[in-house]
C-alpha cells in the first residue's frame, strides 16, 4: 500500500491526501487477496489444458469442481476464522465426528436420518463453541486449544464407534427413512448437458456467496476483521470479541457438519480412523487464498479459489499422468508455486 | 412417516431399567413422533459370533502388538479373531497398535516389562522390529507373527507365521486378472509408501500378463478425493478395463468412481467387509481376495495357547498361509452371514 502523500514534484505543491486518495480501480482490484489467487489457478490451468489433454473437457471440470467443493466448504469457515485471527486444527476429524454421530444416533436410536443429523448439527456447534469458549476465557492460543480437540475427537471417533457399533465403521443407514431426501440435498448429481456435476459444488459457490455478502457488506463483516486486526482495540471500540470468535469457532462446526453430511450420504458408511490430516487441506486453500496467518486479512472468494487450486493440481497431476511415485512432490510443488505467485502478485501490486 | 410402535409402553419399560441408550431412543421418539425411521437401524437383539467352549486351563496374559492404522475396518477383523480365541482359551489379551514402527517396538518393550505369557506381532516394518523381538525371545516370551513379514520371520527367532505373502497374493490376482481377459489393469495404493500395500500391487504387475499395469496413488482419509482421483484416471485413461483396489472401502469409492466416468471397467479388490459381500452379491464388485484376517488373528492366539499348553508349534516351522483365497459370485452366498456379523 502506498503510504507517500502524492507529490508534483515539479510544482512541489500536494495535490491529494493520501488518506482520502482515489485508488485507480485497477490498482484497487489488483490489491485484493485473491487476486494472486486467482492469477496461479489461471496459470495452473492453462498448465494442465497444455500437458493434459483429457483435462480439457467439461467432465474432467466437474470432477476437479467436486473434488475442490468438499475441501471448498471447509475453507470458507476456516477462511473466516483466521481472518478473525484463529487458528482451528479439529477441522479434519470434526468432519469425520459429525458423520459418525449423525449415523451412529439414527441407527442406534432407530431416527429419522434427518433427526439424526440435526442432533450431529448440535454436536457440531458444541465442538466450535467449546474451541472457541476455551480460546476466549483461558487466553491459551487457539493452535494448542484446537490441537487437544483434535486429539480429543480423533479418540472419540474411534472409541465411541467401537463402543457402540462393536467395530471401527459405522453400519449402512441407506435403508433408514430420510436417507433418500437427505441424500438429494447432501450428496446428488445433477445434468448440465451430458456432464454429471456434484450438488456440492452449487453449495460450496451458495455459501462462498453467502460469506462474502456477511464479510463485505454487514457490521459483522467487520466485526471480523477487526477482532482479527487488533483483538485489544476491536473491544475498545465496542466490537463483541469474545462473542464474535466464538461465534466463527461455530461457523466452522457447521461447515465440519454439511461436509460431514455428505460424506456420509455419499458413502452410506463412515470408517472412524477418517479425515486426520485434512484440516492442512482446508489451512492451505485458505492461505492460497489470500488469508494471512496473522490474521485480519483475507477472502472467502480467496479460499473458494485455493479450494480450486489444491483440486486442480491434485487431479491435474492424475490427468497428466505423471509417475505416481512422484504425485505428492509434484502437489507440493504446485502447491508452492501458487503461494509464490500469490504473494510475490500482492507485494507487486501494493508498490504499484 | 409412521410413529414408533413401542410409544405407550415407553415409561413402563424405562421403569424396569431399560439400557439407557434405549430409553434415551424412546424419549426422543416420544418427542419428536415423526423423527423416527421405521426402516433400517440397530437390530432389536443381536447375539455375539461363534459361541465355543472355554478352555480351563491355567489364565494367560497374552499382548497382540499391531501396526494397525487407528479405525480401519480391516484390523477390526483382526482383533475379533484374537479376541474370538482369547475368550475360549481363558487368555488375558492386551491389544496395543501404533503405525510408526519405533512406537510398535516400544509396546513390544512394554509387554516384555510386564512379563506377559506370549506375543503376538505384526512384522509390517521387519529390520526395526528385530531388537525388540529377540528381547522377548531372550526374556523367555514365545513370539508368534502374523500378517506381515512373511520374509523375516524366521531369521528373527519368531516361532510361527500365519498369514499371506503380498506379493503372492498380489501375482495370484494378476493370474486371475489375466484369465479374466484384462488388457489395461489400474492397481490403486490408498497410502503410498505402505510396504504390504507396494508388494501387492508388484505383485499383480508380477502376475499380470495379459497387459500393463499402472498404479495410482489415493488419499484415503479423504473418501471425496479418493473418488475424484479415480474418476480422473479413468477419464484420463478410457482404455483402462480393469480396477485393482487394495481395501475394501476403496473399491466400493471406485465403483461410485466408474459411474462417474461412464466407465464399465471391472472392479476387483484385496480385502473384504460386510459392505463389499453385498456389492460382490450384486456384481458391482467382481471378486476379492480374502487373507482371512479374523483367522490371522484367532490362529495367533490360539497358536501361543497350544505352544504354552502342549509345546505345539503350527506349521512346524514353515509359514501358515490364510490366503489369497477367492470370494465371487460362486461362495458368496457361504461367507455373507458371516461377513454381515463383522467377523469374515
Amino acid at each position: 500500500m502506498s503510504t507517500q502523500a502524492d507529490l508534483d514534484l515539479s510544482k512541489h505543491t500536494v495535490v491529494a491526501d493520501e488518506r482520502v486518495k482515489k485508488q485507480k480501480p485497477l490498482q484497487r482490484l489488483l490489491i485484493r487477496p485473491e487476486i494472486g489467487a486467482l492469477f496461479g489457478a489461471i496459470v495452473i490451468f492453462v498448465f494442465f489444458c497444455i500437458v493434459a489433454p483429457p483435462f480439457r473437457s467439461p467432465e474432467a471440470l466437474a470432477t476437479v469442481l467436486y473434488a475442490s467443493s468438499t475441501i471448498g466448504i471447509m475453507a470458507i469457515g476456516v477462511s473466516l476464522l483466521m481472518i478473525g485471527g484463529e487458528f482451528d486444527l479439529s477441522t479434519g476429524v470434526a468432519v469425520t465426528f459429525s458423520s459418525i454421530m449423525a449415523s451412529m444416533i439414527a441407527y442406534n436410536l432407530h431416527l429419522n436420518v434427518w433427526l439424526g443429523s440435526a442432533l450431529a448439527l448440535v454436536l457440531a456447534l458444541g465442538v466450535g463453541f467449546f474451541n472457541g469458549y476455551l480460546v476466549m476465557k483461558t487466553k491459551i492460543p487457539s493452535f494448542l486449544i484446537t490441537l487437544s480437540t483434535f486429539l480429543m475427537l480423533t479418540g472419540i471417533n474411534l472409541a465411541v464407534t467401537k463402543l457402540v457399533t462393536g467395530q471401527v465403521a459405522t453400519q449402512s443407514i441407506s435403508d433408514m427413512q430420510g436417507f433418500d431426501s437427505a441424500k438429494r440435498v447432501f450428496a446428488s448429481s445433477f445434468q448440465i448437458g451430458n456432464v454429471s456435476i456434484r450438488i456440492t459444488v452449487l453449495w460450496w459457490l451458495l455459501f462462498t456467496a453467502i460469506s462474502t455478502y456477511v464479510l463485505m457488506k454487514t457490521k459483522i463483516g467487520n466485526w471480523i476483521f477487526a477482532v482479527g486486526g487488533n483483538q485489544d482495540s476491536a473491544r475498545a471500540i465496542g466490537v463483541p470479541v469474545t462473542k464474535v470468535k466464538i461465534g466463527l469457532f461455530m461457523f466452522v462446526g457447521f461447515c465440519a457438519w454439511f461436509v460431514g453430511m455428505h460424506l456420509l450420504f455419499a458413502f452410506n458408511t463412515v470408517q472412524s480412523g477418517q479425515g486426520v490430516g485434512n484440516e492442512f487441506l482446508y489451512i492451505i486453500a485458505a492461505v492460497i487464498g489470500g488469508c494471512l496467518l496473522t490474521g485480519g486479512y483475507g477472502t472467502t472468494v480467496g479460499a473458494m479459489i485455493g479450494a480450486f487450486i489444491f483440486g486442480m493440481a491434485n487431479q491435474g497431476i492424475v490427468y497428466a499422468g505423471w509417475n505416481p511415485d512422484w504425485f505428492k512432490f509434484f502437489l507440493g510443488a504446485m502447491l508452492l508455486f501458487a503461494v509464490i505467485a500469490n504473494n510475490s502478485f500482492r507485494s507487486y501490486a501494493a508498490k504499484r | 412417516m409412521t410413529h414408533h410402535t413401542s410409544h405407550g409402553t415407553g415409561r413402563a419399560a424405562s421403569r424396569r431399567r431399560l439400557r439407557t441408550g434405549a430409553a434415551l431412543g424412546l424419549a426422543l421418539c416420544a418427542t419428536v413422533a415423526a423423527g423416527c425411521s421405521s426402516t433400517g437401524g440397530a437390530p432389536e437383539s443381536s447375539d455375539e459370533g461363534s459361541g465355543a467352549g472355554t478352555a480351563d486351563t491355567p489364565r494367560a496374559t497374552i499382548a497382540m502388538i499391531t501396526h494397525e492404522v487407528p479405525g480401519d475396518t480391516f484390523w477390526d477383523l483382526i482383533r475379533k479373531g484374537a479376541e474370538a480365541a482369547a475368550a475360549k482359551d481363558n487368555i488375558e489379551l492386551r491389544y496395543s497398535a501404533d503405525p510408526e514402527a519405533p512406537n510398535q517396538a516400544n509396546l513390544v518393550q512394554s509387554a516384555i516389562d510386564s512379563k506377559v505369557d506370549g506375543i503376538a506381532i505384526t512384522l509390517a516394518k521387519p529390520d526395526a522390529m528385530a531388537p525388540a523381538v529377540e528381547a522377548a525371545t531372550a526374556a523367555g516370551i514365545p513370539v508368534v507373527a502374523f500378517n506381515s513379514g512373511y520374509d523375516s520371520w524366521k531369521d528373527q527367532g519368531v516361532q510361527q507365521y500365519f498369514g499371506q505373502d503380498e506379493t503372492i497374493a498380489g501375482e495370484a490376482a494378476g493370474a486371475r486378472l489375466t484369465t479374466d481377459g484384462a488388457k489395461k489393469t489400474l492397481c490403486i495404493i490408498q497410502e503410498q509408501g505402505q510396504v504390504a500395500l507396494e508388494s501387492r500391487c508388484a505383485g499383480v504387475t508380477k502376475g499380470f500378463t495379459g497387459g500393463s499395469t499402472e498404479i495410482l496413488n489415493v488419499n484415503s482419509k479423504d473418501m471425496p478425493s479418493v473418488e475424484a482421483t479415480i474418476t480422473a484416471k479413468l477419464q484420463q485413461d478410457p482404455s483402462i478395463d480393469h480396477i485393482v483396489a487394495l481395501g475394501a472401502p476403496i473399491a466400493l469409492t471406485a465403483v461410485q468412481s466408474k459411474a462417474n466416468a461412464g466407465s464399465d471397467a471391472t472392479v476387483v479388490t484385496f480385502d473384504t467387509n460386510s459392505a463389499l459381500v453385498d456389492a460382490i452379491k450384486s456384481g458391482d464388485v467382481a471378486w476379492a481376495i480374502d487373507q482371512q484376517p479374523y483367522l490371522q488373528g484367532y490362529l495367533a492366539v490360539d497358536s501361543l495357547w497350544l505352544y504354552l499348553n502342549n509345546g505345539n508349534t503350527i506349521g512346524g516351522g514353515t509359514p501358515v498361509l490364510t490366503g489369497p483365497a477367492f470370494i465371487d459370485s460362486s461362495n458368496i452366498d457361504a461367507i455373507a452371514d458371516y461377513a454381515q456379523n463383522g467377523t469374515r
